[in-house]
């Protein structure tokens, strides 16, 4: 097996969920640079992955009854791990994921109030699943990961889910509810540093009236419609006074607008924290961490250029990433396996390159909860803990678990796979080495991994032998601390 | 914050040594020195407690004027006397159990605990109580320092987080403190059977016991996979105890029945971290089934079953509970029948050792600027107590350790007595 371009295998870990042999063959065919081309302008590729859920030869659902991941959440979460794995567009999953985390937003608080059908519609449905064919608010930011950020925030703002889950829907005059207006400064833009006290109050005040409307028709009326309404007897009309720059001309103040307009100030406030030259910073930093490295720290002229970018492009989400992509930090070999695995990342990796057949996607739903990362379910508004955050004990246990579980599986045709290599116990390790490709093994290590192959016995290569021995490596090897890093 | 967080967590990784993984010999060593000593449960309110719906001044006519929604009424409160300025208190009406300890002098409420300047962020004000450090709270955990100090060989064991993640108080330099949600599904699976499942199980500890002093990150993660193992037969003997009574289904209960199991079977963790979530109750707060009831229910049930199964055990003694919220809330109600994030809040210890009552002063709600006990315009409680006075008192008189140093400065207070 001719090993792959190393350089691919490193942007499909990163921009996409790592590569089935099938998707390296294909990527290395383009090359690098039409590579990067085909990930990002992914919409030349039909967006039909959802159909072949269920299909032979894609790995597996567990549902009760019918599959419903418009209405139930474990179905979802299945669906969009079957995504993760098999869309043609990767980059867009892996992005869907990025700004998930981004705008945390966790299902059950949803569910608590409006039930738990309900909230998987308003975090996870598609248009056409949905009623009155609205988006849940992870299907919306799917459909925007690559637009303008502006239109991004501004359709979060709005979004049904989130007004749940920041207490938005009780934002009016005659109480302003700080909840969403804090976060989006803190959490959304620029961050902790660059607001106060006050601009809370006044970005809560400026938010009142933006609700959410709960409306059921005749015809629907098993079936209630959730959507954004501006509700203008709600929104605080006096003028609101912020401790940075809301207009270009440098003024402070969002002036008193009448109720009817009052949509506006909302508007304008997003419009200004977005065009903030900290928040240009603080996303570049975020994209940094998650594409490039979590190790090492980006050099200066990277997040100029690319704050600069996003500033000068009217937040072109697609613009960024491009240059990113395309840029020599990104490229730069020593920022290979500098970033630790998000679970998400881990398990639909592994069943890339470990195989899927007849395994289903339910089990790594559980594992995944013993791992730290349950899909739309954030711990809490800041999103998940990254980096070394993900490791504990109980994390890599669980990982392990899961790549015996999955070893275990796919068992026959690891078997097969192998055994043109198998006269050796070294072309066996570096057939695995090379197909599983985790961050390079130290000497100790490696010769560990040999010498698990012979520990039991003499090597003969015989069946018998790699019944045993294939599965046990590729537990090894995909459990291992190495293979944490990506 | 994510971004400082993991500037953190870079370095905390970067200043990583070596000499986590013991041998087994020495690791047993350290367990029997462990075993049969006290135990701190730190139990974390996670969101910002409402401390005035908990621990209610019913005597405080603005807390009816200023929460007039969500107010505890005062015939359901559970009266349990005054403080010292005969501010009349009492506990939120779901806390029965807690309301006969207190009554038996083994629980301690230490009212108005906080910080200057204190922070209304979720995360932010985590990692200042986590670090008490609010000048620079991207650094080494509280518990962290502390567990650094214990002599090497440290028990894998000696401290015990039952989330996921490791929060940032137990964040220290040398100890990889293990995360054991569940220790049913703490285990080792393999794909094979028997004794090829033994020699993966020993093959993949080999592999994790190489800590390159190059590879920091990788170390980090190895050292984390070596807790695991080295720590995974005892927490199998700890899901075999078997409780004095039937603990609640929730987690917390299950949680608190794992503690109590593994005091019970002697495994040496000086430390363990246990969560309640959802206390950011900006809404919906009140009500049969609201928010702050059902956490409260959640919380005295499960407080009260470890407390009555560790003094049927005859561990009472050797358990500290300490609670703890990042924030309070605001004085005054919002819009959605909840509340807002505030300043003040309050603290709780509970144990055998613990000299019960009420410390500290409630803060009277009146919102008149100058009222000195609220802050922000009258909006919050203003704290009296530094939450660093209560560590140091835990910490010197629990932990065996010394405050001063641990803290980075003499935060003790002789009238914080409760130990």
């Amino acid at each position: 097996m001719a090993s792959a371009d190393e350089s691919i295998r490193h942007l499909l870990r990163r921009a996409g969920f790592g590569a089935s042999p099938q998707e390296l063959g294909y990527y290395s065919d383009l090359g690098r640079s039409a590579a990067v081309e085909a990930l990002v302008d992914y919409e030349q590729f039909d967006d039909d992955v959802d159909a072949f859920i269920g299909q032979p030869g894609y790995v597996s659902v567990t549902t009760r009854g019918t599959f419903s991941p418009g209405t139930v959440i474990n179905d979802a979460r299945q669906r969009w791990l079957f995504r993760m794995v098999h869309s043609a567009r990767p980059l867009q999953e892996k992005l869907t994921l990025f700004w998930h985390n981004h705008f945390a937003t966790a299902y059950s608080k949803v569910a608590g109030a409006y039930g738990s059908s309900d909230a998987t519609r308003m975090m996870a449905a598609k248009a056409s699943e949905d009623p009155a064919k609205l988006r849940g608010q992870v299907e919306t930011i799917r459909a925007m990961c690559m637009g303008s950020f502006r239109d991004l925030v501004i359709a979060m703002a709005k979004d049904p889910a989130m007004l749940v889950w920041l207490d938005g829907r009780f934002n009016t005059r005659q109480k302003p509810q700080e909840n969403f207006g804090r976060e989006l400064m803190e959490l959304f833009s620029m961050g902790v540093g660059f607001y106060n006290e006050s601009d809370v109050y006044a970005a809560a005040r400026v938010f009142t009236g933006w609700n959410l409307r709960r409306t059921t028709t005749s015809r629907e009326d098993l079936y209630p419609v959730y959507e954004f309404a501006y509700n203008p007897n709600n929104h605080e009309t006096a003028a609101k006074t912020f401790s940075f720059p809301i207009y270009r001309d440098g003024g402070r103040t969002i002036a008193s607008r009448s109720a009817a307009d009052g949509m506006q100030d909302g508007i304008d406030l997003i419009t200004a924290v977005v065009s903030y030259p900290a928040t240009a910073r603080r996303l570049v930093m975020r994209l940094w961490n998650y594409f490039v490295s979590e190790i090492n720290p980006p050099p200066d002229e990277f997040v100029n250029e690319l704050a600069d970018a996003y500033l000068a492009s009217n937040y072109d989400l697609k613009l960024v990433m491009r240059r990113l992509l395309r840029s020599a930090d990104f490229r730069s070999e020593a920022n290979y396996f500098t970033k630790y695995s998000w679970p998400a990342e881990f398990v639909a990796r592994s069943l890339k390159e470990v195989g899927w057949t007849g395994f289903t996607v339910n089990d790594a739903v559980s594992q995944m909860v013993n791992m730290g990362q349950v899909l739309y379910e954030p711990p809490d508004v800041a999103g998940w803990e990254q980096g070394p955050g993900w490791i504990s004990t109980g994390g890599m246990l669980a990982r392990m678990n899961f790549a015996a579980q999955l070893s275990r599986t796919q068992a026959t045709s690891l078997v097969n796979a192998v055994k043109p290599y198998a006269t050796t116990p070294d072309s066996v390790l570096s057939y695995f080495l090379d197909r599983l490709a985790p961050s390079p093994y130290d000497n100790d290590a490696y010769n560990d991994l040999r010498s698990y192959l012979t520990a039991s016995g003499a090597w003969t290569g015989s069946d018998t032998q790699l019944r045993t021995k294939a599965p046990g490596l590729v537990h090894l090897i995909v459990g291992s601390g190495e293979n944490v890093f990506i | 914050m994510a971004m400082t967080r993991r500037d953190f967590l870079r370095n905390g990784v970067g200043a990583f040594t070596i000499g986590l993984a013991a041998p087994a010999f020495l690791t047993e060593l350290a367990q029997a020195q462990g075993a049969g000593s006290r135990s701190l449960v730190v139990l974390y309110l996670g969101g910002g407690n409402d401390a005035l719906s908990m621990l209610v001044p019913y005597g405080d006519a603005f807390y009816y004027s200023r929460r007039p929604s969500i107010a505890v009424p005062t015939g359901d409160v559970l009266q349990i006397g005054s403080d010292r300025n005969n501010a009349a208190l009492g506990l939120h009406p779901r806390l029965t159990g807690l309301r006969s300890i207190f009554d038996e002098g083994r629980l301690g409420i230490i009212q108005r605990t906080g910080y200057e300047n204190s922070s209304r962020s979720h995360f932010l004000g985590q990692d200042i109580w986590g670090t008490a450090n609010p000048a620079n709270p991207q650094t080494r955990g509280w518990l962290g320092r502390y567990l650094d100090t214990i002599p090497s060989p440290v028990n894998p064991l000696v401290a015990w987080d039952a989330l996921r993640e490791v929060p940032r108080a137990l964040m220290g330099d040398h100890v990889s403190v293990p995360a054991i949600p569940s220790a049913a599904s703490y285990t080792f699976a393999s794909p094979n059977t028997g004794s090829e499942a033994a020699l993966e199980r020993a093959y993949a500890t080999r592999i994790a016991s190489h800590v390159p002093i190059d590879r920091p990150h990788l170390a980090f993660v190895n050292s984390n996979i070596n807790a695991a193992m080295n720590s995974l037969d005892k927490v199998a003997l700890v899901t075999k105890y078997v409780p004095s009574l039937t603990y609640p289904t929730g987690g917390l209960g299950q949680t608190l029945k794992t503690v109590a199991g593994a005091m019970a079977t002697g495994v040496g963790t000086k430390v363990f971290w246990v969560q309640l979530g959802g206390f950011d109750t900006h809404a919906s707060q009140v009500g049969t089934n609201g928010a702050y009831p059902r956490l409260m229910t959640e919380l005295n049930d499960a407080v009260t079953a470890f407390y009555n199964d560790l003094r049927s055990q005859g561990l009472l003694n050797q358990a500290l509970v300490m609670g703890f919220s990042e924030f309070g809330r605001r004085a005054y109600e919002n819009g959605s029948v909840g509340c807002d994030h505030g300043a003040a809040g309050l603290m709780f210890v509970l144990g055998g050792a613990v000299r019960g009552g009420l410390y500290g002063t409630a803060a009277s709600l009146n919102p008149d600027p100058k009222n000195a006990t609220l802050e922000n315009n009258g909006g919050d409680v203003r704290y009296e107590t530094d939450f660093r006075s209560v560590y140091a008192r835990v910490a010197d008189g629990w932990l065996g350790a010394d405050s001063a140093g641990l803290l980075g400065a003499d935060f003790r207070r002789p009238d914080l007595a409760f130990l």
